[in-house]
């Protein structure tokens, strides 16, 4: 075969790799928001699921859980998460506490969601007693979430160039001064965009949130009752009602938070790298 | 308060948020471990793994069939996801004109937003049905299979993409000097140069297919079957634990926590191995 016959063979597999792929995204997003938009109203938003077998009602309940999820997780993860994310840029040598510390982010980040559903179950629901509720769940994905954020935190301070932190610590400032005070404000669109990338993983998330979250439809009362997000409504709906045109429904609600989420997260991070570059 | 006080709590306070992570990773090993022992103890570790009867009502448990199911929708979906997604990542890294890669890499992104439950519903609506065409009920490790290639596909492309880039620009440089096409210089000294991090790519790929579990449980029929076609249904390692843990009690809850030490330790060894693919990658390429 001649390397010209060759080479044009291996474009058209190339380019059909890529039409692939488009069309994957596109048929999903497409096929799940022309079945499930008609079923949304604000209706469907407010009304709380009827629960039980009949799949009827809407989605209120498992909208102020997803909610209440994002907000005590994400409250617990930036802490610890942008802490150790500074460490590891800006304090950390090349020695073994360093590389201890990133083997584990990094198998942590690839552990399965099951799996630290089965943790939060022994140590959240049973043996701290939190039982099936908000905070067990929330605690179980705090753990799978640190890596995310440890990593994202870590590149957007990396990305803050030397020059700032020479200025800082010629004019007088002390180490902590400098990150407090000009290198973290320098980083914080590229925080803020992993902070928002934890936020569609919370959204997405579901096996983690199946064992320790109960999937409780009525509306919770405090962080220690069970609950559901909108991601296990839609399983609870798909799986044990049936009720397709609901889980449709839902369906669209997670894809349409997911592509303004990352929407922003694309608009933001473009800004910060442009801010960065210096333009 | 004295400056040098504030410093020193500072570092040691992010000293503390940085141990958090290797605490934690520590603390799931330790409890799974806990909690899974007296089923490798009473069950003992070979029956355990290839014992070919799940039957919790009668005390039997041999995971054989669900690791089966396991190893198959990856090696499935790996089947699909390694062709499709080098394609793309070679799309994206050599060959795609700038306007391309721009709408190409955001609809990859979009792909790993997309919760594995609305895969699995759509696998359930879509490839199920068309499965059943073929034969069997359609709940079936190609059902699953499928699915899980979609779900794999941006790890591949994303890791191999950067991979192809990381390729010094002297070795292209040479290569066409040399009188190579583009796609000669590709297939023989882009794609050779970047092998390790395009494995590196493809191990995590599959350390992901091997932990998925909602978007499995919704398309894969949960059959406790050893599957013997493309057709059969069939049951995975993860699909087993969220199914059962909620009723399990004894020694099927054991059994069930031991599964998940199983499972960590296969993704000890995978992302060990997708790491040392890596760090081989950047040391070959910094030799240039």
């Amino acid at each position: 075969m001649s390397p010209k016959i060759a080479q044009r063979i291996a474009k058209v597999f190339i380019w059909g790799g890529g039409a692939i792929t488009v069309a994957i995204l596109l048929g999903i997003i497409l096929y799940i928001l022309i079945q499930g938009v008609p079923v949304l109203s604000l209706d469907f938003l407010i009304t709380p699921p009827r629960g039980g077998l009949t799949g009827e009602g809407g989605i209120s309940t498992a909208i102020i859980g997803t909610l209440y999820i994002l907000g005590v997780t994400l409250a617990i993860v930036i802490g610890p998460g942008i802490g150790a994310g500074i460490y590891l840029a800006e304090y950390a040598r090349n020695n073994r506490f360093t590389q201890i510390i990133r083997y584990a982010v990094g198998i942590l980040a690839g552990v399965p969601s099951i799996v630290f559903g089965l943790f939060g179950f022994t140590l959240f629901v049973t043996a701290l007693r939190f039982n099936f509720s908000i905070l067990s769940g929330a605690l179980s994905l705090v753990c799978l979430l640190l890596p995310t954020l440890i990593r994202t935190t870590e590149e957007a301070l990396k990305t803050v160039p030397r020059s700032y932190r020479e200025a800082a610590l010629a004019t007088g400032a002390s180490k902590w001064q400098t990150i407090r005070h000009v290198v973290l404000p320098a980083a914080m669109p590229g925080i803020v965009t992993g902070i928002i990338l934890c936020a569609g993983r919370v959204v997405e998330e579901t096996a983690c949130l199946y064992v320790t979250m109960g999937g409780s439809a009525a509306m919770p009362k405090s962080i220690l009752s069970g609950g559901r997000t909108l991601s296990l409504h839609l399983f609870y709906l798909a799986m044990e009602t049936r009720a397709f045109d609901k889980a449709m429904g839902t369906g669209a609600v997670l894809i349409i938070i997911i592509i303004v989420i990352n929407t922003l997260t694309n608009w933001l991070s473009h800004r910060f790298q442009v801010k960065m570059r210096g333009g | 308060m004295n400056h040098v006080i504030i410093d020193r709590t500072a570092k040691h306070v992010v000293i503390i948020c940085a141990s958090a992570s290797f605490v934690i990773l520590g603390a799931i090993f330790i409890f799974t471990l806990r909690e899974g022992l007296p089923a490798f103890q009473q069950i003992g570790f070979i029956n355990f793994l290839f014992g070919t009867e799940w039957r919790p009502g009668q005390e039997m448990f041999g995971i054989l069939p669900m690791g089966l199911g396991s190893l198959l929708v990856t090696l499935g979906a790996m089947v699909f996801a390694i062709p499709i997604g080098l394609a793309c990542a070679i799309l994206l890294a050599e060959i795609a004109p700038y306007r391309i890669r721009q709408f190409l890499r955001p609809t990859v992104e979009l792909l790993v937003g997309i919760p594995s439950v609305v895969y699995g519903l759509v696998g359930l609506m879509l490839i199920v049905p068309t499965v059943r065409q073929i034969g069997g009920t359609g709940f079936s490790i190609l059902a699953a299979s499928l699915v899980l290639m979609a779900m794999v596909l941006p790890t591949i492309i994303s890791i191999s993409e950067d991979s192809l880039r990381a390729v010094p620009k002297g070795y292209k440089e040479a290569a066409l000097a040399m009188g190579a096409n583009q796609w000669q210089m590709i297939w023989h000294v882009q794609i050779p140069a970047a092998r390790s991090g395009i494995v590196a790519g493809i191990v995590l790929g599959m350390g992901r297919a091997i932990g998925e579990t909602m978007a499995m449980i919704m398309v894969i029929g949960n059959a406790v079957v050893i599957p013997d076609s493309p057709l059969s249904p069939g049951r995975t390692l993860t699909g087993n634990i969220a199914v059962e843990i909620m009723y399990a009690a004894g020694l099927h809850r054991d059994a069930l926590f031991a599964t998940g030490v199983i499972l960590f330790l296969v993704i000890l060894v995978l992302n060990t191995l997708a790491t040392i693919a890596l760090r081989r990658g950047i040391r070959t390429q910094g030799v240039a």
